[in-house]
Protein backbone atom coordinates (compact mmCIF):
# COMPACT_ATOMS: atom_id res chain seq x y z
CA UNK A 1 0.00 0.00 0.00
CA UNK A 2 1.43 3.25 -0.40
CA UNK A 3 1.75 5.62 2.35
CA UNK A 4 -0.48 9.20 1.67
CA UNK A 5 1.83 11.55 0.95
CA UNK A 6 5.38 10.07 0.69
CA UNK A 7 7.82 11.03 -2.02
CA UNK A 8 11.16 9.46 -0.20
CA UNK A 9 14.64 10.84 -1.13
CA UNK A 10 15.56 10.69 -5.07
CA UNK A 11 16.24 7.20 -6.20
CA UNK A 12 20.15 6.23 -6.36
CA UNK A 13 19.31 3.45 -8.34
CA UNK A 14 22.36 1.87 -7.61
CA UNK A 15 22.65 -1.53 -8.59
CA UNK A 16 24.93 -2.45 -5.22
CA UNK A 17 21.78 -1.23 -2.73
CA UNK A 18 20.12 -3.96 -1.85
CA UNK A 19 16.26 -3.34 -1.06
CA UNK A 20 15.18 -1.06 1.55
CA UNK A 21 18.81 0.27 2.08
CA UNK A 22 20.38 3.47 1.82
CA UNK A 23 23.83 4.93 1.46
CA UNK A 24 25.06 5.91 4.57
CA UNK A 25 27.95 7.86 2.83
CA UNK A 26 30.42 8.79 5.05
CA UNK A 27 28.53 8.21 7.93
CA UNK A 28 29.40 4.93 9.72
CA UNK A 29 26.41 4.33 12.73
CA UNK A 30 27.61 2.44 15.82
CA UNK A 31 24.50 0.70 17.10
CA UNK A 32 25.88 -2.33 19.40
CA UNK A 33 24.21 -3.52 22.47
CA UNK A 34 26.30 -3.58 25.05
CA UNK A 35 29.23 -1.62 26.26
CA UNK A 36 32.42 -0.93 24.27
CA UNK A 37 35.23 -3.37 25.81
CA UNK A 38 38.59 -1.52 26.44
CA UNK A 39 40.23 -4.38 24.56
CA UNK A 40 44.05 -4.47 23.72
CA UNK A 41 45.70 -6.52 20.92
CA UNK A 42 47.89 -8.46 23.46
CA UNK A 43 44.47 -9.54 25.54
CA UNK A 44 42.88 -10.62 22.44
CA UNK A 45 43.01 -13.92 21.35
CA UNK A 46 41.21 -15.62 18.19
CA UNK A 47 39.67 -19.58 18.67
CA UNK A 48 38.27 -22.45 16.40
CA UNK A 49 36.86 -25.09 18.19
CA UNK A 50 33.93 -27.08 18.51
CA UNK A 51 33.50 -30.19 15.32
CA UNK A 52 37.26 -29.33 14.38
CA UNK A 53 40.15 -31.54 14.24
CA UNK A 54 42.66 -29.08 16.07
CA UNK A 55 41.16 -26.82 18.22
CA UNK A 56 43.25 -23.92 17.72
CA UNK A 57 44.29 -20.50 19.15
CA UNK A 58 46.05 -17.79 17.63
CA UNK A 59 47.43 -14.48 19.21
CA UNK A 60 47.48 -10.90 17.91
CA UNK A 61 50.84 -11.52 16.13
CA UNK A 62 50.07 -14.88 15.32
CA UNK A 63 46.77 -13.75 13.97
CA UNK A 64 48.84 -11.36 12.08
CA UNK A 65 51.18 -13.81 10.76
CA UNK A 66 48.98 -15.69 8.76
CA UNK A 67 48.27 -14.62 5.01
CA UNK A 68 46.94 -11.30 5.14
CA UNK A 69 43.46 -10.99 3.08
CA UNK A 70 41.31 -8.25 2.11
CA UNK A 71 37.49 -7.29 1.29
CA UNK A 72 36.67 -4.44 -0.74
CA UNK A 73 32.76 -4.07 -1.14
CA UNK A 74 29.92 -2.82 0.56
CA UNK A 75 28.23 -3.87 3.93
CA UNK A 76 24.64 -3.35 4.91
CA UNK A 77 23.09 -2.96 8.67
CA UNK A 78 19.60 -4.42 9.50
CA UNK A 79 18.42 -0.93 10.60
CA UNK A 80 18.67 0.24 6.57
CA UNK A 81 22.14 2.18 6.26
CA UNK A 82 24.62 0.42 3.78
CA UNK A 83 28.19 1.91 2.94
CA UNK A 84 29.58 0.87 -0.39
CA UNK A 85 32.84 0.43 -1.72
CA UNK A 86 34.26 -0.11 2.09
CA UNK A 87 37.95 -1.88 2.54
CA UNK A 88 38.81 -4.00 5.37
CA UNK A 89 41.76 -5.78 6.16
CA UNK A 90 42.77 -9.15 7.97
CA UNK A 91 42.70 -12.39 7.11
CA UNK A 92 40.34 -15.30 5.71
CA UNK A 93 38.27 -17.48 7.90
CA UNK A 94 39.07 -20.47 5.45
CA UNK A 95 42.99 -19.90 6.56
CA UNK A 96 41.82 -20.51 10.17
CA UNK A 97 39.01 -23.02 9.48
CA UNK A 98 42.36 -24.65 6.81
CA UNK A 99 44.32 -25.39 10.56
CA UNK A 100 41.66 -26.32 12.54
CA UNK A 101 40.47 -29.03 10.16
CA UNK A 102 36.58 -28.98 10.29
CA UNK A 103 34.76 -32.37 10.82
CA UNK A 104 32.51 -33.68 8.13
CA UNK A 105 29.61 -33.01 10.23
CA UNK A 106 30.15 -29.68 11.36
CA UNK A 107 27.28 -27.42 9.62
CA UNK A 108 26.98 -24.74 11.59
CA UNK A 109 29.09 -21.83 13.63
CA UNK A 110 28.35 -19.72 16.16
CA UNK A 111 30.89 -16.63 16.87
CA UNK A 112 31.46 -15.24 20.04
CA UNK A 113 32.62 -11.66 21.36
CA UNK A 114 34.45 -11.21 23.96
CA UNK A 115 31.61 -9.07 25.39
CA UNK A 116 29.71 -12.49 25.28
CA UNK A 117 27.29 -11.44 22.38
CA UNK A 118 27.21 -14.32 19.48
CA UNK A 119 25.58 -14.76 16.29
CA UNK A 120 24.75 -17.70 14.13
CA UNK A 121 25.83 -18.73 10.78
CA UNK A 122 25.81 -21.48 8.58
CA UNK A 123 29.42 -23.11 7.59
CA UNK A 124 28.87 -22.49 3.83
CA UNK A 125 28.59 -19.02 4.84
CA UNK A 126 31.81 -18.28 6.21
CA UNK A 127 33.60 -20.40 3.87
CA UNK A 128 34.87 -19.94 0.28
CA UNK A 129 36.26 -16.33 0.96
CA UNK A 130 32.95 -15.21 1.96
CA UNK A 131 34.27 -14.35 5.99
CA UNK A 132 37.06 -12.79 7.42
CA UNK A 133 38.59 -11.37 11.03
CA UNK A 134 39.76 -8.26 10.21
CA UNK A 135 41.45 -5.68 12.33
CA UNK A 136 41.76 -2.74 9.28
CA UNK A 137 39.35 -0.55 7.69
CA UNK A 138 40.53 1.76 4.97
CA UNK A 139 44.05 0.91 5.79
CA UNK A 140 43.81 2.29 9.75
CA UNK A 141 43.71 0.12 12.40
CA UNK A 142 39.69 -0.99 13.48
CA UNK A 143 38.14 1.19 15.94
CA UNK A 144 37.04 0.08 19.28
CA UNK A 145 33.46 1.03 18.45
CA UNK A 146 33.44 -0.26 15.21
CA UNK A 147 34.47 -3.67 16.65
CA UNK A 148 38.21 -2.72 17.19
CA UNK A 149 40.94 -4.42 17.97
CA UNK A 150 39.58 -7.17 15.68
CA UNK A 151 35.54 -8.04 14.35
CA UNK A 152 34.47 -11.06 12.01
CA UNK A 153 33.14 -9.31 8.62
CA UNK A 154 30.97 -11.79 6.70
CA UNK A 155 29.78 -8.68 4.24
CA UNK A 156 26.73 -11.00 2.10
CA UNK A 157 24.88 -10.73 5.34
CA UNK A 158 23.33 -8.10 7.34
CA UNK A 159 26.23 -6.66 9.33
CA UNK A 160 25.30 -8.02 12.98
CA UNK A 161 26.95 -11.20 11.99
CA UNK A 162 30.33 -9.73 11.92
CA UNK A 163 30.67 -10.15 15.59
CA UNK A 164 32.59 -6.96 16.94
CA UNK A 165 35.07 -8.09 18.95
CA UNK A 166 34.92 -11.43 18.16
CA UNK A 167 37.36 -13.89 20.07
CA UNK A 168 36.02 -17.58 19.16
CA UNK A 169 34.04 -19.35 16.13
CA UNK A 170 32.61 -22.73 17.35
CA UNK A 171 31.82 -25.59 14.88
CA UNK A 172 28.47 -27.02 15.72
CA UNK A 173 26.66 -29.92 13.85
CA UNK A 174 22.94 -28.39 14.44
CA UNK A 175 22.27 -24.29 14.12
CA UNK A 176 22.61 -22.68 17.41
CA UNK A 177 20.84 -18.75 17.33
CA UNK A 178 22.85 -16.07 18.93
CA UNK A 179 22.06 -12.78 20.95
CA UNK A 180 20.24 -11.04 18.11
CA UNK A 181 18.58 -14.20 16.65
CA UNK A 182 16.81 -14.64 19.79
CA UNK A 183 15.73 -10.99 19.84
CA UNK A 184 13.03 -10.85 17.00
CA UNK A 185 15.78 -10.90 14.36
CA UNK A 186 16.23 -13.24 11.12
CA UNK A 187 18.50 -16.63 11.03
CA UNK A 188 20.16 -16.24 8.38
CA UNK A 189 19.97 -12.49 7.15
CA UNK A 190 20.78 -12.16 3.46
CA UNK A 191 20.29 -8.39 3.00
CA UNK A 192 18.92 -8.89 -1.01
CA UNK A 193 16.26 -11.41 0.56
CA UNK A 194 15.26 -9.02 3.00
CA UNK A 195 15.72 -11.24 5.66
CA UNK A 196 15.75 -9.43 8.62
CA UNK A 197 13.41 -9.82 11.25
CA UNK A 198 12.33 -13.61 12.46
CA UNK A 199 9.81 -15.07 9.72
CA UNK A 200 10.92 -12.92 6.88
CA UNK B 1 35.84 -14.01 28.76
CA UNK B 2 32.61 -12.84 30.49
CA UNK B 3 29.69 -14.87 30.05
CA UNK B 4 27.13 -14.87 27.44
CA UNK B 5 24.31 -11.95 26.42
CA UNK B 6 21.28 -13.35 27.39
CA UNK B 7 17.80 -11.66 27.39
CA UNK B 8 16.00 -12.54 30.53
CA UNK B 9 12.73 -12.88 29.35
CA UNK B 10 10.66 -14.15 26.22
CA UNK B 11 9.77 -10.91 24.30
CA UNK B 12 6.94 -10.71 22.18
CA UNK B 13 7.80 -10.09 18.53
CA UNK B 14 4.68 -8.54 16.23
CA UNK B 15 4.52 -8.80 12.33
CA UNK B 16 3.01 -6.16 10.18
CA UNK B 17 0.25 -4.43 10.86
CA UNK B 18 -1.68 -1.52 9.27
CA UNK B 19 -1.84 1.16 12.01
CA UNK B 20 -3.39 3.86 11.70
CA UNK B 21 -3.06 7.58 13.33
CA UNK B 22 -5.09 8.86 16.19
CA UNK B 23 -2.47 11.93 17.25
CA UNK B 24 -0.30 13.81 16.10
CA UNK B 25 1.58 16.44 18.56
CA UNK B 26 5.09 18.26 18.53
CA UNK B 27 5.83 18.50 22.48
CA UNK B 28 9.67 19.93 21.31
CA UNK B 29 10.50 21.80 18.32
CA UNK B 30 12.59 18.91 17.16
CA UNK B 31 10.24 15.80 17.85
CA UNK B 32 6.33 14.82 17.42
CA UNK B 33 4.39 12.63 18.83
CA UNK B 34 2.38 9.72 16.81
CA UNK B 35 -0.50 7.81 18.61
CA UNK B 36 -1.40 5.02 16.57
CA UNK B 37 -4.16 1.93 16.76
CA UNK B 38 -2.43 -0.33 15.58
CA UNK B 39 -5.31 -3.13 14.60
CA UNK B 40 -4.30 -6.76 15.86
CA UNK B 41 -1.59 -5.02 18.24
CA UNK B 42 0.44 -8.00 19.96
CA UNK B 43 1.34 -5.64 23.36
CA UNK B 44 4.59 -4.86 23.95
CA UNK B 45 7.59 -4.85 26.87
CA UNK B 46 8.79 -1.41 27.47
CA UNK B 47 11.70 -1.17 25.38
CA UNK B 48 10.91 -2.43 22.60
CA UNK B 49 10.31 -0.79 19.28
CA UNK B 50 8.02 -0.99 16.20
CA UNK B 51 9.34 -0.40 12.44
CA UNK B 52 7.74 2.22 10.36
CA UNK B 53 7.63 1.79 6.68
CA UNK B 54 6.61 4.31 3.87
CA UNK B 55 5.55 3.64 0.63
CA UNK B 56 5.87 5.67 -2.28
CA UNK B 57 3.75 5.19 -5.22
CA UNK B 58 6.39 3.83 -7.57
CA UNK B 59 7.55 0.87 -4.69
CA UNK B 60 10.41 2.73 -2.99
CA UNK B 61 10.00 2.17 0.60
CA UNK B 62 11.74 3.42 3.65
CA UNK B 63 12.01 2.13 7.17
CA UNK B 64 13.20 2.81 10.17
CA UNK B 65 13.14 1.92 13.82
CA UNK B 66 11.04 4.10 16.43
CA UNK B 67 11.00 3.26 20.38
CA UNK B 68 7.70 3.06 21.80
CA UNK B 69 6.76 5.51 24.79
CA UNK B 70 3.89 3.95 25.98
CA UNK B 71 2.76 1.74 28.54
CA UNK B 72 1.52 -1.89 27.76
CA UNK B 73 -1.54 -0.62 29.35
CA UNK B 74 -2.26 2.26 26.92
CA UNK B 75 -4.52 1.13 24.12
CA UNK B 76 -2.85 3.08 21.41
CA UNK B 77 1.08 2.65 20.14
CA UNK B 78 2.91 5.73 21.04
CA UNK B 79 5.85 6.83 18.77
CA UNK B 80 8.00 10.20 20.01
CA UNK B 81 10.32 10.56 16.89
CA UNK B 82 12.94 12.87 16.61
CA UNK B 83 13.13 15.15 13.24
CA UNK B 84 16.08 14.51 11.25
CA UNK B 85 17.60 17.03 9.11
CA UNK B 86 17.82 14.82 6.07
CA UNK B 87 15.67 11.95 7.64
CA UNK B 88 13.28 10.67 5.01
CA UNK B 89 10.87 9.18 7.48
CA UNK B 90 10.91 11.39 10.40
CA UNK B 91 10.44 14.67 8.48
CA UNK B 92 7.15 12.99 7.21
CA UNK B 93 6.35 11.94 10.40
CA UNK B 94 6.74 15.65 11.61
CA UNK B 95 5.37 17.42 8.52
CA UNK B 96 3.21 15.24 6.52
CA UNK B 97 1.15 12.65 8.65
CA UNK B 98 -2.05 13.79 9.92
CA UNK B 99 -4.84 12.33 12.34
CA UNK B 100 -6.62 9.38 10.32
CA UNK B 101 -3.21 8.59 8.23
CA UNK B 102 -2.65 4.86 7.55
CA UNK B 103 0.52 3.73 8.21
CA UNK B 104 2.63 0.17 8.01
CA UNK B 105 3.94 -0.85 11.22
CA UNK B 106 5.72 -3.67 12.73
CA UNK B 107 6.40 -4.43 16.17
CA UNK B 108 6.81 -4.68 19.12
CA UNK B 109 10.81 -6.14 18.33
CA UNK B 110 14.09 -6.48 20.16
CA UNK B 111 14.15 -8.77 23.25
CA UNK B 112 17.32 -7.14 24.84
CA UNK B 113 16.77 -3.89 25.55
CA UNK B 114 13.64 -4.72 26.76
CA UNK B 115 12.15 -4.40 30.86
CA UNK B 116 10.49 -7.02 32.53
CA UNK B 117 8.45 -5.27 35.19
CA UNK B 118 10.49 -7.18 37.63
CA UNK B 119 14.24 -6.21 37.81
CA UNK B 120 15.16 -3.01 40.02
CA UNK B 121 16.04 -0.91 36.93
CA UNK B 122 18.05 2.80 36.32
CA UNK B 123 17.43 3.71 32.94
CA UNK B 124 19.48 6.65 31.69
CA UNK B 125 18.37 8.38 28.41
CA UNK B 126 20.40 11.65 26.09
CA UNK B 127 17.93 13.81 24.38
CA UNK B 128 15.30 11.37 22.62
CA UNK B 129 17.08 8.30 24.36
CA UNK B 130 14.63 8.63 26.92
CA UNK B 131 11.91 7.68 25.07
CA UNK B 132 11.70 4.08 25.52
CA UNK B 133 12.61 4.63 29.33
CA UNK B 134 9.43 6.69 29.47
CA UNK B 135 7.72 3.49 28.49
CA UNK B 136 9.87 1.42 31.37
CA UNK B 137 8.77 4.37 33.56
CA UNK B 138 4.92 4.46 32.83
CA UNK B 139 4.20 0.27 33.21
CA UNK B 140 6.05 0.67 36.87
CA UNK B 141 3.75 3.44 37.46
CA UNK B 142 1.12 1.33 36.00
CA UNK B 143 2.00 -1.26 38.51
CA UNK B 144 2.23 0.90 41.24
CA UNK B 145 5.66 0.43 41.40
CA UNK B 146 7.12 3.29 41.22
CA UNK B 147 10.63 2.38 42.46
CA UNK B 148 11.30 -0.05 40.44
CA UNK B 149 12.22 2.35 37.31
CA UNK B 150 14.86 5.28 37.91
CA UNK B 151 15.27 7.52 35.29
CA UNK B 152 18.14 9.71 34.60
CA UNK B 153 17.63 11.78 31.76
CA UNK B 154 20.10 13.88 30.28
CA UNK B 155 19.71 16.94 27.55
CA UNK B 156 21.25 20.61 27.02
CA UNK B 157 17.90 22.32 27.64
CA UNK B 158 14.21 21.31 29.50
CA UNK B 159 13.06 22.12 25.46
CA UNK B 160 15.69 20.05 24.14
CA UNK B 161 13.71 16.63 26.33
CA UNK B 162 10.46 15.42 25.53
CA UNK B 163 8.38 14.33 28.55
CA UNK B 164 10.43 16.18 30.52
CA UNK B 165 7.34 16.52 33.05
CA UNK B 166 6.96 13.38 33.12
CA UNK B 167 11.09 12.87 34.07
CA UNK B 168 10.76 14.77 37.15
CA UNK B 169 9.91 13.55 40.51
CA UNK B 170 10.15 10.14 42.53
CA UNK B 171 13.75 9.50 42.42
CA UNK B 172 14.23 10.69 38.88
CA UNK B 173 16.84 13.31 38.10
CA UNK B 174 16.74 15.53 34.76
CA UNK B 175 20.65 16.50 34.42
CA UNK B 176 20.48 19.74 31.80
CA UNK B 177 24.22 20.56 30.67
CA UNK B 178 22.86 24.23 29.88
CA UNK B 179 20.35 25.22 31.98
CA UNK B 180 20.39 25.41 35.61
CA UNK B 181 17.34 23.07 37.79
CA UNK B 182 16.07 23.17 41.49
CA UNK B 183 18.03 20.53 41.69
CA UNK B 184 21.37 20.39 39.89
CA UNK B 185 23.51 23.53 38.37
CA UNK B 186 23.86 23.35 34.71
CA UNK B 187 26.51 20.74 33.78
CA UNK B 188 27.37 17.52 31.69
CA UNK B 189 25.88 14.09 32.98
CA UNK B 190 28.97 12.81 35.14
CA UNK B 191 29.24 9.85 37.19
CA UNK B 192 28.46 12.12 40.00
CA UNK B 193 25.31 12.18 38.97
CA UNK B 194 25.12 8.52 38.52
CA UNK B 195 26.66 7.37 41.61
CA UNK B 196 23.70 7.88 43.98
CA UNK B 197 21.78 5.89 41.87
CA UNK B 198 23.72 2.73 41.66
CA UNK B 199 22.97 0.74 44.73
CA UNK B 200 20.03 -2.08 44.55
CA UNK B 201 19.84 -1.97 40.98
CA UNK B 202 19.72 -4.83 38.73
CA UNK B 203 19.45 -4.00 35.34
CA UNK B 204 20.92 -0.47 33.50
CA UNK B 205 19.33 0.61 30.33
CA UNK B 206 21.46 3.47 28.65
CA UNK B 207 20.05 4.92 25.50
CA UNK B 208 21.39 8.12 23.46
CA UNK B 209 23.28 8.85 20.93
CA UNK B 210 26.62 6.85 20.77
CA UNK B 211 28.47 9.48 21.72
CA UNK B 212 26.14 9.21 24.75
CA UNK B 213 26.18 5.98 25.41
CA UNK B 214 29.52 5.48 25.17
CA UNK B 215 30.05 7.94 28.03
CA UNK B 216 27.54 6.25 30.55
CA UNK B 217 28.71 2.71 29.66
CA UNK B 218 32.23 4.23 30.84
CA UNK B 219 30.69 5.59 33.79
CA UNK B 220 28.58 2.39 34.95
CA UNK B 221 31.89 0.28 34.22
CA UNK B 222 33.83 2.72 36.02
CA UNK B 223 31.23 2.89 39.13
CA UNK B 224 31.79 -1.33 39.34
CA UNK B 225 28.25 -2.38 37.66
CA UNK B 226 29.04 -5.41 36.12
CA UNK B 227 29.19 -5.27 32.23
CA UNK B 228 26.12 -7.82 31.04
CA UNK B 229 23.89 -5.66 33.64
CA UNK B 230 24.36 -2.52 31.09
CA UNK B 231 21.88 -2.71 27.84
CA UNK B 232 22.54 -0.17 25.70
CA UNK B 233 20.52 1.16 22.90
CA UNK B 234 22.44 3.79 20.27
CA UNK B 235 21.02 5.64 17.42
CA UNK B 236 21.87 8.10 14.95
CA UNK B 237 24.92 9.33 12.80
CA UNK B 238 28.78 8.95 13.99
CA UNK B 239 32.45 8.77 12.91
Amino acid sequence: MATRGFLGRKRSGDPRLPPGQYDAGDDWPVLTAEVTPNLRPEQWSMTVDGLVETPTTWSWDEAHALPQSEFHGDIHCVTTWSKLGVTFGGVSVDDLLAVAGPQPEATHVLATSTTGYTTNLPLADVTGGKAWVVWTFGGQPLSPGHGGPVRLLVPHLYFWKSAKWVTRLTLLDHDQRGFWEVNGYHDRGDPWLEQRYTGD
Amino acid sequence: MSELLQSTTDAPTGGWRTATVREVAHPTERTVVVRLDVAGRVPHMPGQHYVVRLTADDGYTASRSYSVASSPSDPLVELCVERLADGEVSSYLADVVEVGDELEVRGPIGGWFAWDGVAPTLAIGGGTGVVPLISMLRHARDLQRPDLVCLIAAARTAADLPYSDEAMGDCNLVALSRQDTPSRPAGRLTSADLAPHIGGRELFFVCGSALFAEAVGRMLVELGVTTTAIRVERFGPTS
